[in-house]
């Protein structure tokens, strides 16, 4: 109806809303299968972990923005120390990065004339 | 006496040497030099883009008859380029004051608290 | 009403520059006097731009020409022929397309400093420089003359530096105007050195007359690359992006938004020398694979680097500069087969041309947002901040719509654009499309980062309040577009984003015929 197409695929947002939708039914009417009569507030409700007590949700417990890919960075610590190294904050070398940049465009537009 | 190519020989010096000042000094004065020794350089080189050899000023008031004219249009984009450059020559210096009242240091070596 | 559309282009300049210069002397009346004239200023300028945009999209994007100070722009020399020698603003899809984005990001800009900036002093100037910035953009997308060009770009640098570096009382504004300054001040006298040249090789500073009268002799390639390198800094490809994140960083919220605009312009400069001035006189697959290659660079070091950032403003421009590579790789693609122009090519341009509007529309949205939860908060570090979406559940739903749409998540506008972007690079080469896919996820991990930094957490004391309606109500507005363009983007790619490409992709011989074809 409205969608658009490249040349070997298309995309059309409205059916895409209207099956995402469609979904959220489905799953509200299983969900609508479930027990109903449950007490609050009680153990029946207490997230279960292993049966270790879990801490209060506060403040102290949020992991903050630092540490939340710690892994992912860890993981990609040689790239990261290389190209965080050639970020210097000197301006001297923004302007060499400039004028390299510049003679590499140079040397590939007249090898290939 | 014919000076030949020696004005475009000059602007390329003048530019050379602007981008070696940028890139070698430290101090954030030297730099702004070295941007007007650049913005000195592509200003002479416009200027004498339009140079004819024996050529009289391009007024018509009182010309010379049969005389050539250089052309007048580099010499306007000239003229706006020496004001744009004082615009930001000006802006320049004045962050640098800025800067020198905040970190109490010039070199450009640093003044890097934004990086990575 | 023709009148009016027939001046547009002339009055999408000629308004802003009034308002810059009259918000001084209207200043003096008062803030109520200031505000109302900015925003006049504001809304008669999105008016002309829509006025533009219809008029040139219902002739299905030909260009049509204004000449500045006269009929015809030729003189007639002795011997019969006519060079056009007047300054020309010649529009056609694309330029009417760049005007729309700059409209809208300098309207919510605008309207949101309103409410930003409402306790602080030097408004006065702070609008002042906003509608000189404003009024050198669309200079710089209007215009058909390549010192004119090189005129507004630099009156753009130096507005926008001017706001960069507009806090003086912060010790890390100035350094960043600084750095931006020379940057910017390099790369246009770069630029000024290719137009130099040009001139004293063709005689003549029309892009039209260029484009007609450029053989591909040595000059003209040293020109490309002077004007390649010097457009590529101000758009921020890597690896002349460093500047970026220090300038969209520093810069008042509102105005960071207004920034990004000034590197789409740039970018739109840069493919208007491309493909109109240059077209196909120099090796469009060389030029096109640097530009690909600059492409990958900028969208893979964008979205590694934004992971790691601290700072909730240098993030998100982390993010503003992973973004332009899309751009560049759509546009590239386009470029690199546009001897052959297959099918996909034209695919590709349609999808880096429609990111500019998406990409625009969505940082706009992520750096009012961010403007709002500095102010809330009064920390930009994301290590301080945490559980703001107990208290601000507004702005957490618009900073998720932003933050998804960017990452092209269906269904909203990024998911469109970037769709067409995979596609249409995945049949060029099939590594071009894995890196902009996993750079899209990467890019939805980065935004997971913030939002759970900052919204997410438990509820603390001391929680800052909603932020008030004169701030809400551009990002609102911004998120709007967002949802419109994204649930129906057959009708816009169809309407606004065909012509564009169309006007890049095959319009060279019609931007050349209006100026040298008549008269």
């Amino acid at each position: 109806m409205n969608g658009i197409s490249s040349g070997f695929g298309a995309w059309n947002p409205i059916a895409w809303a209207l099956l995402f939708i469609g979904i959220l039914v489905v799953g509200f009417v299983v969900r609508s299968f479930g027990k109903k009569d449950y007490k609050r507030g009680t153990g029946q409700t207490k997230v279960f972990l292993s049966g270790n007590e879990e801490p209060e949700a506060s403040a102290a417990l949020h992991v903050r923005g630092r540490h939340l890919y710690w892994g992912m960075v860890e993981g990609l610590s040689g790239y990261y120390r290389r190209v965080q190294a050639l970020h210097t904050g000197i301006l001297s070398d923004y302007a060499a990065w400039f004028v390299g940049v510049l003679a590499v465009v140079f040397v590939i537009l007249v090898l290939v004339r | 006496m014919n000076i030949g190519n020696l004005p475009f020989v000059v602007a390329a010096l003048l530019v050379a040497f602007g981008i070696y000042t940028f890139l070698y000094k430290r101090n954030l004065i030297k730099l702004v030099i070295g941007v007007s020794l650049v913005e000195t350089g592509v200003n002479l080189f416009l200027v004498a883009l339009g140079y004819r050899t024996a050529g009289i000023a391009p007024i018509y008031t009182f010309a010379p008859a049969a005389k050539q004219m250089v052309l007048p249009t580099p010499q306007a984009l000239t003229l706006t380029s020496i004001v744009i450059g004082l615009a930001t020559t000006a802006l320049l210096l004045s962050f640098a004051v800025f800067i020198h009242r905040h970190y109490g240091t010039l070199d450009v070596r640093k003044v890097k608290e934004l990086r990575g | 009403m023709t009148a009016l559309t027939q001046h547009a282009p002339v009055l999408l300049i000629a308004i802003p520059l009034l308002g810059a210069f009259g918000v001084p002397l209207i200043g003096k009346l008062g803030r109520g006097a200031r505000n109302t004239f900015v925003g006049l200023i504001a809304l008669l300028t999105a008016a002309f731009a829509g006025l533009l945009a219809a008029s040139v999209f219902g002739a299905a994007g030909a260009p049509s020409l204004y000449v500045l100070g006269g009929n015809g722009f030729g003189v007639p020399l002795p011997s019969g022929m006519s060079i056009p020698i007047r300054i020309i603003l010649e529009t056609d899809g694309m330029s009417a397309f760049m005007a729309l984005i700059t409209a809208l990001i300098t309207l919510t800009g605008a309207f949101f400093s309103f409410s930003y900036w409402k306790d602080r002093s030097g408004g006065t100037l702070y609008y002042s420089l906003l509608m000189l910035l404003t009024a050198g953009i669309f200079g710089m997308e209007l215009t058909g003359d390549m010192f004119n060009f090189f005129v507004f770009l630099e009156v753009t640098s130096i507005a926008a530096c001017g706001l960069i570096g507009f806090r003086v009382w912060l010790k890390t504004s100035q350094e960043a105007g600084f750095k931006v300054m020379a940057l910017y001040t390099l790369s246009g006298l770069f630029v000024l050195l290719a137009v130099g040249l040009l001139y004293g090789q063709y005689g003549g500073l029309n892009i039209a007359y260029l484009a007609s009268a450029l053989t591909g002799s040595t000059i003209d390639v040293v020109a490309l690359g002077l004007l390649l390198a010097g457009l590529a800094l101000k758009a921020g490809a890597v690896p002349l992006h460093m500047w970026a994140p220090d300038a969209y960083g520093e810069a008042p919220a509102p105005m960071s938004a207004v920034l990004v605009a000034n590197s789409q312009a740039s970018l739109y400069g840069l493919f208007r020398i491309l493909f109109t001035l240059f077209g196909l006189t120099i090796s469009v697959a060389a030029l096109g694979w640097i530009l690909i290659v600059l492409a990958l660079l900028t969208i893979f070091v964008g979205v590694t680097m934004a992971l790691i950032q601290n700072d909730i403003k240098r993030l998100i421009a982390y993010g503003a500069v992973s973004q332009i590579g899309y751009m560049l790789l759509g546009v590239g693609v386009g470029l690199a087969v546009s001897v052959a122009k297959p099918d996909y090519g034209f695919v590709a341009m349609q999808g880096g041309i429609f990111h500019m509007f998406n990409d625009a529309a969505c940082i706009g949205l992520l750096f009012l947002a961010s403007g709002v939860i500095v102010r809330a908060t009064g920390t930009r570090d994301l290590n301080q901040m945490g559980g703001l979406a107990h208290s601000m559940k507004w702005t957490s739903v618009l900073f998720l719509i932003g933050a998804f749409a960017l990452a092209g998540v269906p269904p909203f506008n990024g998911f469109a654009s970037k769709f067409l972007i995979y596609e249409a690079s995945f049949k060029l080469s099939p590594f071009l499309a894995v890196v902009a896919v996993l750079s899209s996820i990467l890019l939805l991990a980065v935004f997971v980062k913030v939002f759970q930094a900052a919204f997410l957490g438990a509820r603390r004391d001391g929680l800052p309040a909603e932020v008030p309606i004169g701030m809400m109500v551009p990002m609102v507005a911004l998120a709007l577009v967002v949802i419109v363009f994204g649930l129906f983007p057959g009708f816009f790619v169809d309407k606004i984003v065909t012509p564009a490409a169309n006007a890049l992709w095959y319009g060279r011989d019609a931007y050349i015929g209006l100026v040298l074809g008549g008269g």
